[in-house]
């Protein structure tokens, strides 16, 4: 019986592995940035599960989670600051790449990325 | 097919790795020291309830400050890309100001083909006239429920340092009630005005407080410009809900921004017919093919 830490790893490195492969073989700039957010999805849940200790509680202090208790009842804060940090970036890319998506297809009138010639040697 | 091969050989690989590491991860028993070190001098140090926050807001300040950054780039260069098919394409022929408050209110036309017409003759006219008009139930619950969420941004953020919250959570709440009123007002436009001086002035009261945290206590970001106060209290952890309230507004701010970069964008016949103007048989000679144009077409 797997507990929960192994099955949220398992979640995220499935999430990764799902981004890659759209990333890689889908031709739709939409579908590629989709995968993109997929992927970065799947590493944000990775981290939250690696910060995640059984039996622990949220690092908040309260009457349940003293000063002096906090040490052995706390889990680890800095995953969760890296991921909140993660999110946050995550929708601001998400929407830079969806704005330039839009103008390359205004320019190209397609969305599909064979049409793209700029970069190609 | 060689590349979907290639993609797949390359997948097995990353496959093989994340196996490997999910097999051989043993969980901590205990916090590791930087862990121990947060849970146990977070209280007594800065009087911060909720540690992520203390350590977002303070401990690693200067990240926040650069992440900020960070997001009001994407959501310039969002603004400045989507902008600049209204703005270089076709100029204001009258010079008329962006926010023209007659545009707002304007009723939406009873057909659409009639509204494509309209937008393509003068595509600076009235940018709700692009959608179909909303619904009786999505217009007055917008109203009723806007104030509510913008309160609990500032609930979220204002208390970021004792309950789960903290500036960006409590901007992006500040975000979606944008987003709301967006959605029961498709062609509103929002004062670009304001949320640059808001986001400006958020900015520069977030480095002002940095700043004095280098004069007046330890370092930059230092929170203990203000006394810490009791733990647990609203009025404490030093200037942390300060801190928290202006990244709240500043992520709001951005996020706002960045929705409404995205619905002032005229739908997509407007700008074809303003791309095909100024570039007239480039679209033409290419062949253009069929998919995601579907009933695009004007």
């Amino acid at each position: 019986m797997p507990n929960l830490t192994q099955i949220a790893l398992a979640t995220g490195f499935g999430l990764i592995l799902i981004g890659f492969y759209g990333a890689l073989t889908r031709r739709s700039l939409l579908r590629i940035i989709l995968a993109f957010t997929l992927a970065s999805t799947g590493v944000n849940v990775v981290i939250v599960a690696i910060g995640y200790m059984r039996g622990r509680t949220a690092p908040i202090l309260d009457e349940a989670v003293t000063t002096t208790t906090a040490v052995g009842r706390i889990i680890d804060p800095l995953p969760q600051a890296l991921v909140l940090t993660a999110i946050v970036i995550g929708l601001g890319v998400t929407a830079l790449m969806l704005a330039h998506a839009y103008r390359l297809f205004l320019r190209h009138g397609t969305l599909d990325i064979a049409a793209f010639r700029e970069l190609k040697w | 097919m060689v590349k979907r091969l290639f993609a797949l050989g390359l997948l097995t690989v990353f496959a093989g790795l994340f196996a490997s590491l999910l097999s051989g991860y043993v969980p901590d028993a205990e916090l590791n020291p930087s862990a121990r070190y947060y849970a146990e001098r977070t209280a007594p140090d800065l009087g911060a309830a909720n540690l992520v926050t203390a350590i977002i807001v303070t401990y690693r300040g200067l990240d926040t400050l650069g992440e900020v950054t960070v997001l009001f780039l994407a959501a310039a260069i969002v603004g400045l890309v989507l902008g600049s098919g209204r703005g270089i394409h076709r100029p204001r022929p009258d010079g008329r100001p962006a926010h023209d408050p007659h545009s707002r209110h304007s009723a939406p036309p009873p057909d659409r083909s009639a509204a494509d017409r309209a937008n393509a003759g003068r595509p600076d006219e009235a940018p709700s006239s692009a959608h179909p008009p909303v619904g009786e139930l999505l217009t007055t619950g917008s109203h009723l429920l806007a104030p509510l969420i913008l309160l609990l941004g500032v609930y979220v953020f204002a208390n970021g340092h004792l309950t789960p919250g903290g500036g960006f959570q409590g901007g992006a709440i500040l975000a979606s009630a944008t987003l709301l009123l967006l959605l029961a007002q498709p062609g509103r436009q929002f004062s670009h005005r304001l949320i640059s001086a808001l986001e400006s002035l958020a900015g520069l009261l977030f480095v002002v407080i940095g700043l004095l945290g280098l004069a007046l206590a330890g370092g930059f970001l230092d929170n203990r410009i203000l006394p810490l106060g009791t733990l647990g209290e609203l009025f404490s952890a030093g200037a942390i809900p300060l801190i928290s309230t202006l990244i709240g507004l500043k992520v709001g701010a951005e996020f706002s921004s960045i929705l409404a970069s995205l619905s002032e964008t005229r739908h997509y016949p407007a700008l074809r017919v303003q791309a095909d103007a100024d570039t007239e048989s480039a679209a033409q000679t290419r062949n253009q093919p069929a998919d995601h144009a579907d009933g695009e077409q004007p």
